[in-house]
């Protein structure tokens, strides 16, 4: 018999409004805004946004409302794009580089549709456009890292070998010198060289040898280097949770990173840039304030700062060890956590399987001696020169932020402690996990950026999206009369699901991602045929009315189920692809078949029965 | 009233009777495709990943221009006239002020510099003119990595089917339903390898999700299939015969209202959506007539039979209970 439980019909309405309230945010336009963070320890207060109040009105420009936000950022929201453009420049000048000053798109959702987690989903850069990156990379700083790490290799290949050496060191000319102690067999060294590093040119002179890299080498280095960026740019921005940005080189030394709508810039733009990353050192014996003194370092040996004050209020120097045990670059997963004893911010790190074997050799030969962790920042500066000209500088920041004694053998895995907030873990275990930069980049360029499509071309788009999803219900009224008004309806409802749940989980609506929701639902309605064409097929067959649409519905869900399963595995993996509109067409078509799966085979039939249940002598139904 | 009808019910075409016919038409098809995109690859003697399809923008990258107007410009206007010029495919959009418009284009490298000239000359206007600020290579926008995350998506969505097929329905119904599904993704990446037309990563979306509608459709048939298997006493081949007949309308009525939002998508959506819609169009097409002419021949090709949808287990216990 054809009967729609009360509690069913509680859900459906349920599903109804919570549908409609979830989607509504998509109704409000966004504000062009400028967004204002702290960093390195500044304050945003009632103070400061006076101030920007009073850089603004001195600029001429007149914001629409200055706000301080509850996670402590400033945003400054303005009428037109233009006045946008103005206003972050003026600010950048005036509140220096405690602060970090971004474009934004600020949402003018009601604060009520905010508190239950609504929000509008964010347009695409093909619809809105967004902002726009130029990151510079150093390649400099990527051939002087690359050349570290051949120093290193020279030594750790020498000591292997037993080929005793008195030092290897990096010359100007970006050769190393690498000289050997009396009597070793320079030959034997060289033939080693060679066999290792093949692809750098060697010269002996006595028991010098002089390692060259060659230019061709060069260019290799700072290529492969812009290519890891980009790499670890597109692994930064997916932790972010960006959907659907666009990251391309450009020129030779440049990287473009175009971000659509984003929530917190001013957070993207720290993370982009970041190059924090740790690590691990041995610390040498002796004190570093008397080598500090007499300028006589040990050999093998540099002097550090510690993170905490000594009595003279100064950083605490240390002697750590010039041999590097393990750093950011060799680890396989990182994440942020809390001491247990303690209690503080830590980050717990898992080495891949070279740098596992080092710490692991390191440590069991080592108990009970002090090892230190290094937290390295590079942090770039903007000074106005004589001229007037910007300078770019870059202050690279080197903290000992532990200094732990070796209790015990320990290999890949372990705990670092001495981070100070939780905030700095999360953003340092983001880093790691993301790869390190393979050299560091600076933006050089930041700007809002208009729509790649046409104002045309969006409008036509969104016309003939509408089109398809009109003739989809024109074409089901007309042929299923009151079961097509029953289609339709679940159709509507599951359109509007769809847009509820991207929204909330804050999809990014791209054209070809609206025509995807076009597509889908459209696809959807196939569960509502297969069901109507089961009720028609039933009354042929003789059966009375209200049994054939509850045979209707109960036949057609398995056939229902079977198919949608399949569909949503082939939905799984474009997803597992992962790229741009794909992903985003994927999680459309899962969505989409979901919602339906309850749209078309629940809400439908409550429908159904709310016309035809309580017509017991039913003889014939519009189908 | 009577019910309005695309199809008339109680249809009874033969179609198994054509199996051969239809078999060697998809293999012929699906032969054409794959062959294409290999001698594509292969053009230039050597292999060459990027000759497979005549590739967008955001999979080869091109040059990227800067242009800054002495009066605000009409960016729409600056599209058109680069469609004029002869540059197909142009990505105009404002950059950072109203004065200044970012222009992306494909280009062959080492032209870089002609390239900013000609573009010079195809957006400037005697009444706003425009200057170069900048013109630079950009790379692609899709890393490396994607032809290999593809392969493993394919990999991992065979492997799903093939489980889930097999424990909800039978083995030989998975093996039927995936190579009618590969069947229809090679010909729809095939009609592109063919027409040259461009392949940006919307259209690559729209082939995937080709994959969707047409083992969907499959599932359908495959469906009733097994039902009539169970129910009706009859050869495999009229078991076949009777459930493509009897979900005829269905799948007609379902592929006709698909092909129809398609059909706006294509007609009205404009370029950005044209890739997209024309891949969907085809697979819609082939991804129906696949499951009634390509599927069901294959699982009778298999032999398959009434025993092998019994559940398996009955026949245990029935053994059990034998003394």
């Amino acid at each position: 018999m054809l009967v729609y439980g009360r509690w069913r019909t509680i859900v459906a309405v349920l599903v109804l409004l919570l549908s409609a309230l979830y989607a509504l945010p998509n109704l409000y336009p966004q504000d062009p805004s400028v967004q204002i963070t702290a960093t390195h320890g500044a304050k945003i207060d009632a103070a400061f946004r006076q101030k920007i109040v009073g850089t603004l009105q001195q600029a001429g420009v007149a914001p629409k409302a200055v706000e301080v936000q509850k996670d402590g950022n400033l945003l400054v929201r303005l009428t037109s794009p233009n006045a946008q453009v103005r206003a972050a420049d003026t600010l950048r000048d005036s509140v220096g580089s405690d602060y970090v000053v971004a474009l934004n798109l600020a949402s003018t959702v009601p604060d009520w549709l905010s508190a239950i987690g609504a929000r509008p989903m964010l347009l695409g850069l093909d619809l809105q456009g967004g902002v726009h990156f130029l990151m510079q990379v150093d390649q400099k700083a990527a051939i002087d890292k690359r050349m570290e790490a051949y120093a290193e290799d020279l030594r750790v290949m020498l000591r292997d070998k037993r080929i005793r050496y008195e030092a290897v060191e990096r010359l100007p000319d970006n050769s190393l010198r690498v000289t050997l102690g009396a009597g070793a067999d320079v030959a034997a060294a060289q033939a080693l060289v060679m066999k290792n590093l093949g692809n750098l040119q060697t010269d002996v002179q006595g028991n010098v040898i002089t390692v060259r890299v060659p230019d061709k080498e060069l260019t290799q280095i700072t290529a492969d280097a812009i290519e890891q960026n980009v790499g670890t740019l597109r692994n930064r921005i997916n932790e972010l949770g960006v959907a659907e940005p666009i990251i391309q080189r450009q020129g030779t030394d440049r990287v473009v990173v175009e971000l659509p709508g984003v929530q917190d810039t001013a957070q993207a733009k720290r993370i982009l840039g970041a190059t924090a990353t740790l690590e691990y050192r041995g610390v040498v014996e002796g004190s570093a304030a008397d080598a500090l003194a007499s300028g006589n370092v040990p050999p093998g040996a540099r002097v550090y700062y510690r993170k905490e004050l000594g009595p003279d209020g100064k950083p605490i120097p240390i002697l750590l060890s010039k041999r590097l045990i393990a750093s950011g670059d060799q680890l396989v997963t990182a994440q942020s956590s809390y001491d247990s004893r303690t209690g503080s911010p830590s980050v717990d790190i898992t080495l891949n399987s070279v740098g596992g074997d080092r710490m692991f050799d390191y440590t069991s030969q080592n108990v009970g001696k002090p090892m230190a962790v290094v937290y390295i920042e590079r942090v770039p500066e903007v000074r106005k020169g004589p001229d007037g000209k910007e300078i770019r500088t870059t202050r690279i920041n080197e903290q000992v932020i532990n200094v732990a004694t070796i209790q015990g053998v320990f290999g890949k895995q372990f705990q670092t402690t001495g981070l100070s907030s939780p905030k700095e873990s999360a953003d340092l275990a983001l880093l790691l996990r993301a790869g390190a930069l393979a050299a560091p980049m600076d933006f050089v360029e930041e700007r809002i950026i208009g729509p790649s499509l046409g104002a045309e071309n969006i409008q036509r788009g969104l016309e003939a999206v509408g089109y398809s999803f009109l003739f989809a219900l024109v074409f089901f009224l007309f042929y299923y009369r009151m079961f097509g008004v029953i289609t339709c309806l679940a159709l509507l409802l599951n359109l509007l699901a769809v847009i509820a749940i991207l929204s909330v989980m804050g999809a990014t609506m791209t054209l070809p991602g609206l025509a995807g929701i076009a597509l889908t639902v459209g696809m959807s309605v196939d569960a509502n045929v297969l069901i109507n064409e089961r009720i028609r097929e039933d009354l042929r067959q003789g059966m009375p009315p209200l049994t054939a649409i509850a045979e209707g519905y109960k036949r057609a869900k398995g056939t229902i189920y079977d198919a949608n399963m399949t569909t949503i595995l082939a939905g799984v993996a474009l997803f597992a692809f992962g790229t741009g509109p794909i992903k985003g067409f994927a999680v459309t078509l899962i969505v989409g078949i979901l919602t339906s799966m309850y749209t078309a085979v629940s809400v439908s039939r409550g429908i159904a029965t709310m016309i035809y249940g309580r017509r017991r002598k039913l003889q014939s139904i519009a189908i | 009233m009577k019910p309005f009808n695309l199809f008339p019910y109680g249809s009874n075409i033969h179609f198994m009777r054509l199996r051969w016919v239809s078999l060697a038409i998809a293999a012929l098809l699906m032969f054409v495709s794959i062959g294409t995109m290999v001698f594509n690859t292969f053009r230039d003697g050597h292999f060459n990943g990027a000759g497979t399809f005549n590739y967008a923008l955001d999979f080869t990258g091109g040059t990227v221009t800067e242009l800054h107007f002495a009066k605000p410009a009409d960016v729409d206007a600056v599209r058109g006239r680069l469609e004029a010029a002869g540059f197909h495919g142009a990505q105009a959009q404002n950059f950072g002020s109203s004065n200044d418009v970012l222009v992306r284009l494909q280009t062959a490298p080492g032209k870089a510099a002609r390239t900013a000239d000609d573009v010079l000359n195809a957006v400037s206007t005697p009444d706003n003119p425009a200057k170069v600020t900048k013109s630079d290579f950009v790379g692609p926008q899709v890393g490396k990595e994607l032809a290999l995350n593809g392969f493993y998506a394919l990999c991992f969505v065979m492997i799903g089917f093939l489980i889930y097929i097999s424990f909800r329905f039978e083995f030989k119904f998975a093996i039927a339903a995936i190579i009618a599904t590969l069947h229809d993704v090679s010909i729809v990446c095939g009609w592109f390898a063919i027409s040259g037309h461009e392949f940006n990563l919307n259209v690559l979306a729209g082939v995937l999700a080709v994959m969707g509608f047409s083992i969907n459709d499959t599932i359908v048939v495959f469906d009733r299939v097994r039902e009539n298997f169970r129910g009706m006493r009859a050869t495999p081949e009229e078991v076949m015969n009777a459930s493509v007949n009897q979900t005829l309308s269905r799948t007609i009525i379902t592929s006709f209202v698909a092909f129809l939002s398609m059909l706006a998508l294509y007609l009205f959506g404009g370029e950005s959506l044209r890739g997209l819609a024309e891949a969907q169009i085809i697979g819609v097409v082939i991804g129906t007539l696949s499951s009634i002419f390509v599927a069901c021949p294959l699982l009778l090709w298999l032999n398959v039979t009434k025993q092998d949808l019994m559940p398996k287990a009955r026949d245990d216990a029935a053994l059990a209970r034998r003394p």
